[in-house]
């Protein structure tokens, strides 16, 4: 395999693959959380006003999943294939929340009524959540390996995704999108709505720490081949140890109403716990549960060699033209949401 | 039923559902630049007004066409797993690209699109809505390469064998370049544009009969039956060429979509007619010989019928082809007509005197919508029975995991869904199209930026 600075194609591919789904996590993880957090605001003009934070940059954010899985169906298509027919169930369900998700931010303000409001708030805030939940859960069961069968097919159950470590991991993401959205959100909001945006954060905060902290205990109990990878990678724990430390951050930066900072610290938390997924990982993408061998790695599962090349051709022309509009969007809407006649 | 008839089932579904959309933002993109491209030259506010009122309606179609079309990019990996193994290394490529150049293009301008009138100038603004624009063609080229390349396969090699046996790209180029996406694309294309043209001059037509906005309705119907006529003639051009195109890369297809069996006969030209699959027999009104003529400028010259092929490598659905196709052509044909008819009373100075005109335009909405799903129909049911033609069956497709319990349940899912979004759509869009351009907004209740700075 061609390599490039030293390290094949296929890794590298490895990296932009989650390096984008970093990215997703980072950008549609605060319109998500802002999201989840709709149904515990109270009054219309709050809820009108968090749906227009996120108003313009939600739609740019969720391109970033039509990207990664664009980047995974091409440089790893066999992990394509097999995740996703595993999965279905939980993929149709993201699906429709997905579809519910937009329709409602769609919709919402089209009519003044009361019970069509409500009717489209619950929907937005019960799918953010959903969807939340389900990145997790597939996110664990990624962590926790797959029944993976000798001819690269999944070989288990419908239901098996619904397993304890992936909800945890899938509750886990619901309370760092809420803290990370929470915190987009003060910086978008003024006056009562802020104060109670404050208190939501700390709440999310605990939550996470809880949580996370269960899911430590699981798996150095029952999940032999993550902790064992801990122990022999020291490595891997100050990294860990840098996404506690910028959390810990958070609550301080928010007294001192540093948002801009708590919001940055935020993101490297979550893009930390990411780099230890990730590091976990390497080389497997999707782990067998029956053999090690079956496994489906950075190594037997890529796309050929000119396409690696080809795609990583794309995505260095690509790259800066997203951050470009990006930052170009995030610009023109800077500052505490207005609400005026364009808006939701 | 199987899972095979089941995922196409759903396949079909979803992507029709998804292509109500895209032609309709496509071709509104294209009206709002020209409008708003009119309102920078001419600082006639009529144009500017009119170009809001669009953009109205462009965030709904947009809205809609963005949370259906993630749909079928997860199907390829939950329904058709096989397919995504074998044609990952190509396919994946031009979906990537689609996102990354694409759909980053169009979600980024759209926020200022939508919501940047108050925070940008006139001239940034513009060239957001040309960004949008520009997004959503360029969508148009990488999905339909990607659907061309299974159409028309060329850039590959096969590696592997039996059950492991996949496609690896090996000229990107040549792959892009298939002998079949430079006609798709801008067939596609254009039918985009008609869509949206026609739902312009639809609606505005209505207003004229109502008497209401009169005047900045005058201006829009006139630019949309501007770029009406210029699209619909090309279509016919556009068209023709994909069908020579087909004629040499997919012989077995072009039998199809004119029933033709024996290829020692020349075949002809049906305008209306029904397939007899048992017995292979074509009854209707037809040119004869007409068929070789537009592929050889001959009338006796003979056409590869489905004959040459063996019966397992038929499409299944011969009639079916044959009626979409048709419907196609016969709608094209239409088109023109319509829009020549509303360019002859423009140049009499009659063009809004008519009250069945007007009537007419508004109904002629429905025609490109049922010409773009029809063409689809046509060439997807005519690529049967491959996904990857000549390579890859269909049957073999599939996703070896998935069952029919669960196909059977998502299709049940997306059927309620797709209903509810689509009965909103109509609501809305209609609610859109009462309320009118008028400078105020949709919704009176809405608090203006002073009430809500004493709020607080
Ligand atoms: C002629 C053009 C065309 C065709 C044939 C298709 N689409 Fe589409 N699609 C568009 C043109 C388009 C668009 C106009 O670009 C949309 C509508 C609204 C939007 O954001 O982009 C879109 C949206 C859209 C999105 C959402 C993008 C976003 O979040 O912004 C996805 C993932 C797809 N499509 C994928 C597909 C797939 C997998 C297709 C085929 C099977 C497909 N589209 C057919
Ligand atoms: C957007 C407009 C499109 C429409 C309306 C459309 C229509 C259809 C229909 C009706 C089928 C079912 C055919 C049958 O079962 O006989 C089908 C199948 C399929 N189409 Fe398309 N198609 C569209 C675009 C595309 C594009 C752009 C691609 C590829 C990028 C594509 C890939 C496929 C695949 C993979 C199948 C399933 C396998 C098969 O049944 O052949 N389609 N489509
Ligand atoms: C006027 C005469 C027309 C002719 C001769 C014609 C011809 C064709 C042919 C041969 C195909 C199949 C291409 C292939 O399978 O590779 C096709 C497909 C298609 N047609 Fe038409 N067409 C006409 C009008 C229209 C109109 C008016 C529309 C829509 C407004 C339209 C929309 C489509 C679409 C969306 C497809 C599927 C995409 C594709 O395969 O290019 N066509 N047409």
């Amino acid at each position: 395999m061609e390599t490039f600075l030293g390290i094949d194609y296929s890794t590298w591919w490895f990296l932009v693959v989650g390096a984008v789904f970093t990215g997703y996590v980072i950008l549609d993880g605060f319109d998500l959380g802002a999201g989840a957090w709709h149904l515990f605001l109270k009054t219309d003009q709050d809820r009108r006003i968090a749906l227009n934070a996120v108003g313009p940059v939600w739609d740019g954010n969720e391109v970033w999943l039509v990207i990664g899985g664009g980047a995974l169906f091409a440089g790893f298509p066999d992990v394509y294939a097999t995740l996703f027919s595993a999965m279905y169930i939980p993929f149709m369900l993201f699906l429709t929340f997905l579809i519910f998700r937009a329709i409602s931010i769609e919709f919402r303000s089209k009519e003044p009524m009361r019970w069509w409001r409500q009717m489209w708030d619950t929907a937005y805030g019960i799918s953010s959540i959903m969807l939340s939940l389900l990145l997790g859960v597939l996110l664990g069961n990624i962590l926790f390996g797959l029944k993976i069968g000798p001819d690269k097919e999944f070989t288990g159950n419908w239901l098996e995704f619904l397993n304890p470590y992936a909800i945890t991991v899938g509750l886990i993401t619901v309370a760092l999108f809420m803290m990370h959205g929470g915190i987009y959100l003060i910086m978008k909001t003024e006056g009562r709505l802020y104060l109670q945006l404050r208190m939501h954060v700390k709440q999310a905060i605990i939550g996470f720490v809880v949580l996370f902290s269960l899911l430590t205990a699981y798996t150095l109990i029952y999940v032999p081949h993550l902790s064992d990878d801990l122990k022999e990678h020291p490595v891997f724990f100050s990294i860990a140890l840098i996404a506690f430390l910028s959390i810990a951050n958070i609550p301080r930066l928010i007294s001192k109403r540093k948002y801009l900072y708590a919001f940055f610290f935020s993101a490297l938390t979550m893009s930390s716990l990411l780099l230890v997924v990730a590091f976990e990982l390497y080389p497997l993408i999707l782990m067998s549960t029956i053999d090690p061998e079956y496994s489906l790695t950075v190594h037997n599962a890529h796309a050929s060699e000119k396409t690696l090349g080809i795609m990583l051709i794309i995505a260095a022309i690509g790259t800066p033209l997203v951050g470009l509009y990006t930052g170009f969007v995030f610009w023109t809407f800077k500052g505490k949401v207005k609400i005026d006649e364009t808006s939701y | 039923m199987d899972v095979e008839i089941l995922s196409r089932i759903q396949f079909a579904l979803t992507v029709s559902f998804h292509y109500i959309y895209p032609p309709l933002s496509i071709g509104l993109g294209l009206i709002m630049v020209i409008l708003e491209g009119k309102f920078l030259l001419t600082k006639n506010p009529e144009y500017h007004v009119l170009a809001r009122f669009w953009t109205k309606i462009f965030a709904l179609t947009f809205g809609i066409g963005v949370a259906t079309g993630i749909v079928m990019e997860f199907e390829f990996g939950t329904n058709w797993a096989t397919y995504s193994r074998y044609v990952g290394d190509i396919f994946g490529s031009a979906l990537a690209a689609e996102g990354i150049f694409a759909f980053a293009l169009e979600s980024g301008f759209l926020g200022v699109l939508l919501f940047g009138w108050n925070r940008v100038s006139p001239k940034v603004h513009f060239i957001s809505t040309a960004g949008v624009w520009f997004g959503s063609l360029f969508s148009a080229v990488w999905i339909v390469v990607a659907n061309s390349w299974q159409q028309t396969p060329a850039g590959y090699h096969i590696v592997g064998e039996g059950m492991n046996a996949r496609a690896e790209i090996t000229d990107f180029w040549a792959m892009v370049f298939n002998p079949s996406s430079v006609d798709r694309l801008s067939h596609v294309w254009l039918g985009s544009f008609l869509a949206g043209a026609f739902l312009v001059m639809s609606v505005h037509a209505y207003y004229l009969l109502k008497n209401r906005y009169v005047e900045v309705s005058k201006k829009a119907f006139k630019v949309a039956l501007v770029v009406a006529i210029i699209f619909s003639l090309g279509q016919l051009l556009t068209g023709h060429h994909s069908a020579d195109g087909v004629a040499v890369n997919q012989p077995a297809k072009l039998a199809a979509m004119e029933g033709h069996y024996d290829s020692l006969a020349a075949a002809d030209m049906y305008i209306l007619g029904w397939v007899d699959q048992e017995n292979e027999k074509v009854t209707g009104l037809s040119i004869p010989g007409g068929l070789s003529f537009l592929l050889h400028y001959n009338f006796t010259e003979p056409v590869i019928g489905l004959n040459a092929f063996p019966k397992e490598d038929q499409p299944s659905q011969v009639n079916a082809v044959f009626q979409f196709y048709h419907i196609m052509i016969a709608i094209g044909m239409a088109l023109i007509g319509i829009s020549l008819l509303g360019g002859f009373l423009w140049f009499r100075g009659q063009l809004f005197e008519h009250k069945w005109f007007l009537m007419l335009a508004i109904f002629s909405v429905f025609l490109p919508q049922i010409a773009n799903q029809a063409g689809w129909f046509a060439a997807e049911m005519g690529r049967q029975p491959w996904v990857v033609y000549g390579l890859l069956r269909t049957s073999d497709a599939l996703s070896k995991v998935v069952t029919a319990n669960q196909v059977m349940f998502s299709i049940i899912l997306f059927s309620l869904i797709y209903i509810l979004l689509f009965s909103l759509f109509i609501y809305l869009l209609n609610k859109k199209i009462q309320h009118g351009p008028a400078e105020d907004d949709l919704i009176d209740e809405r608090p203006k930026q002073k009430e809500i700075a004493g709020a607080f």
